[in-house]
């Protein structure tokens, strides 16, 4: 639908204060339509205009930080990122996350996501682990090294893959697609040694199994990573792991500075402020 | 603990012998027009005739064959179910329930299955 084709928009919010409502219920708000106005744009203006109580997560506006991930006019995206105009219509639906409970309004309770992420150590797990905290030099890592786990890293954590995802809707014991994704993420970095580590809850019923390769989750994420192949990239690992006929990988060694170059034109780095 | 991990590396092997041991039942019983194998049909005729059953019957082969495709294609069937069982979130004892049961039932069946294959094959050979 053009812009100009509309001045005003309608937004239908999905409301829950849990200190007042027994239950979600929808209200809706005529705001005046700016061009160029992004959903996140659009709240702001319901907030300013018509509902001061109105309440939801965002901070970078630019699709970075990943908070304001809801459910807008039936798909899981983020609000910053979602032009009004390309949503096709004058009126915008605004829902939470579904698969997640509500805290309040728009604002998911997004801590069960974080405790499966983080039951999967997504950071580079390493025996030589004073290295990470005061490196001596650089993991060596090739551009193809570089490129098997590249878009996997691209990643926000905005939720919307586990919103979209058919069987985290369901199973309660399946990690979903964004801590999965990032578990491959780590598993394919050549610079980590945390397969095993990993592999103690993938192997179990929390891992990739129940995946029914749906791919809602590639579907929806606003960063274009692809948590669908992840995980069936994953389920290979892990058969080849249980086969005995998975490649031993070692951790990415440090490179050695190079010797013999001049490069005085390149500034000492900065202290370290950590 | 069930892993997993094994569980599924097993059930893609259980489907790749289902898909070679049922592309062979195929070719015995359903393409014998186009696929003229003499040593399974020797009587010529439909593969059901009795006398390429009791052909079938008397190679040890085909017995081991039958007992195969009947463990994979119950390993495969039951994990199946399993996870369809699985995905209807049921409680933790629930779940234990439900795979001992398709344990005993899945054992049960290999069991009366091979049997079965055993007893007809040394039938066979008697006749």
């Amino acid at each position: 639908m053009s812009a100009k084709s509309f001045t005003e928009v309608t937004y239908r919010i999905r409301r829950y204060n849990p200190e007042r409502d027994s239950a979600p219920h929808w209200e809706e708000y005529r705001i005046p339509y700016i061009p160029g106005m992004t959903v996140l744009d659009g709240l702001w203006k319901v907030k300013e205009l018509r509902a001061p109580d109105l309440a939801w997560r965002s901070s970078c506006r630019m699709g970075v930080c990943g908070s304001c991930g809801m459910l807008i006019n039936g798909k899981a995206r983020l609000a910053c990122n979602t032009q009004v105009t390309e949503l096709g219509s004058d009126t915008v639906v605004v829902a939470p996350l579904p698969n997640f409970d509500i805290v309040r309004d728009l604002v998911p309770e997004l801590a069960p996501m974080f405790d499966n992420h983080r039951a999967l150590q997504p950071h580079l797990v390493r025996e030589d682990a004073r290295e990470l905290d005061e490196p001596t030099g650089e993991f060596y890592q090739s551009a193809h090294e570089l490129e098997q786990y590249l878009q996997f890293s691209y990643c926000i954590k905005c939720g919307c893959c586990m919103a979209a995802c058919p069987t985290y809707a369901t199973d309660a014991l399946y990690s979903g697609p964004m801590p999965l994704g990032q578990a491959h993420r780590y598993n394919t970095d050549s610079r980590d040694g945390g397969f095993a580590a990993r592999r103690e809850v993938l192997a179990g019923e929390a891992g990739p199994w129940r995946c029914h390769y749906a791919g809602e989750c590639s579907r929806v994420c606003p960063k274009g990573v692809d948590p669908a192949k992840a995980i069936q990239l994953m389920k290979r690992e892990l058969v080849l792991d249980y086969l005995r006929l998975r490649k031993a990988k070692c951790p990415a060694k440090v490179a050695a500075k190079p010797s013999g170059v001049r490069r005085p034109e390149i500034p000492e780095a900065p202290a370290k402020t950590v | 603990m069930m892993r997993d991990q094994k569980l599924w590396t097993w059930h893609l092997a259980a489907g790749a012998v289902i898909l070679v041991f049922l592309g062979l039942h195929m070719t015995v019983m359903h393409l014998d027009k186009i696929v003229l194998l003499a040593s399974v049909n020797p009587a010529g005729g439909h593969p059901i005739d009795w006398q390429n059953v009791l052909a079938r019957g008397k190679s040890a082969a085909f017995a081991v064959t039958y007992v195969v495709l009947l463990g994979a294609a119950l390993f495969h069937g039951l994990y199946g179910l399993r996870n369809i069982l699985f995905e209807l979130d049921p409680a933790r004892g629930l779940k234990r329930a439900i795979s001992a049961v398709l344990l005993i039932v899945g054992i049960g069946l290999f069991v009366v299955g091979t049997w079965a294959a055993i007893a007809s094959h040394t039938l066979a050979k008697a006749m």
